[in-house]
């Protein structure tokens, strides 16, 4: 559902209710009822291999967690607690230090109880793929009063 | 590096220290992993703290955090357990989120399924005070560096 104002807000707020996602500074950057683009600026806390200087693929998995519970917010368009059920991650090639994580979700099937979400990760190339991820969510059917859930991935 | 996974590896098995092998990989380290043995078993602990909170409301771990955790929990397993002298590639991971994580530690205990010349199948079981209750259990494969 497309609604600017609750857009605006879970861009704005993501990080401040989200207490890992503003530890690793983690940013949304688009938001809409389509799809969500987070990105992660690169930090050598990143790093899984440093003789080859390449990202360690958990911190991938988690900005692709990020970004595919924003883009089912997104979809969603108002408050709502939502719950990974599970997500699964290919990692194509390797992401290498120094380079800004970019990742893009959308969420494209959404159903009363479930939402279905896939994403797409690059660096400085967006053609060029380095994690690609499907991931399916439980929404909860209660309301809360914040959207803390955002990104979230209880 | 090989040099300083061959002495991490010896710190490990010869003095029981376990703290080199996690600072040679320095995302693990930033999650605050630790390593022990239990019962013959090598188990990772997540201590927990708030920066690892992905809903404040509940409050509840961030799926990411559970996810990356199991990730390092293969990952050391397999530097711990093979003679590799390169750290594996991960080609991919599946996860199945069970329960909420709640604001406590995590444990981890990885089991090689299966490991081929080149790839290698692990499963990963999480959770948290009570091992009989599962928080999460994942899938992965990883590329050993013969085949290079």
């Amino acid at each position: 559902m497309d609604n600017p104002d609750f857009h605006t807000l879970l861009r704005r707020r993501f990080a401040e209710f989200t207490p890992h996602v503003s530890e690793c500074g983690m940013q949304i950057v688009e938001l809409s009822a389509e799809a969500a683009v987070v990105t992660l600026p690169y930090r050598r806390d990143w790093l899984g291999d440093t003789e080859r200087n390449v990202i360690h693929t958990g911190i991938i998995a988690t900005l692709i967690d990020s970004a595919c519970g924003a883009a089912v917010l997104g979809a969603i368009g108002r408050v709502q607690a939502i719950a990974t059920i599970d997500l699964r991650m290919d990692y194509l090639r390797a992401a290498y230090g120094g380079l800004t994580l970019h990742c893009r979700a959308e969420c494209y099937r959404m159903t009363p109880n479930i939402a279905f979400a896939r994403a797409s990760t690059w660096q400085d190339d967006p053609n060029t793929i380095v994690a690609s991820a499907v991931g399916t969510f439980m929404r909860s059917p209660a309301r809360r009063s914040q959207f803390t859930s955002s990104a979230t991935a209880a | 590096m090989s040099a300083e996974l061959e002495a991490a590896r010896s710190a490990a098995r010869e003095r029981g220290d376990y703290k080199p092998m996690v600072q040679l990989v320095p995302y693990a380290a930033f999650l605050g992993v630790e390593i022990s043995m239990h019962e013959g078993r090598q188990r990772c602990r997540l201590p927990f703290r708030a920066g690892l909170i992905g809903n404040s409301t509940l409050p509840a771990l961030h799926g990411g955090v559970t996810a990356a955790f199991m990730e390092n929990a293969a990952l050391l397993h397999l530097l711990l357990q093979l003679d590799q002298d390169r750290i594996p590639k991960s080609i991919d991971f599946s996860i199945d989120y069970l329960l909420s994580g709640r604001a406590e530690d995590c444990y981890a205990e990885c089991e090689v399924t299966r490991a081929g010349i080149r790839v290698v199948n692990a499963v990963i079981r999480c959770w948290q005070s009570d091992p009989t209750r599962p928080i999460a259990l994942a899938r992965a494969h990883f590329l050993l560096a013969a085949m290079e």
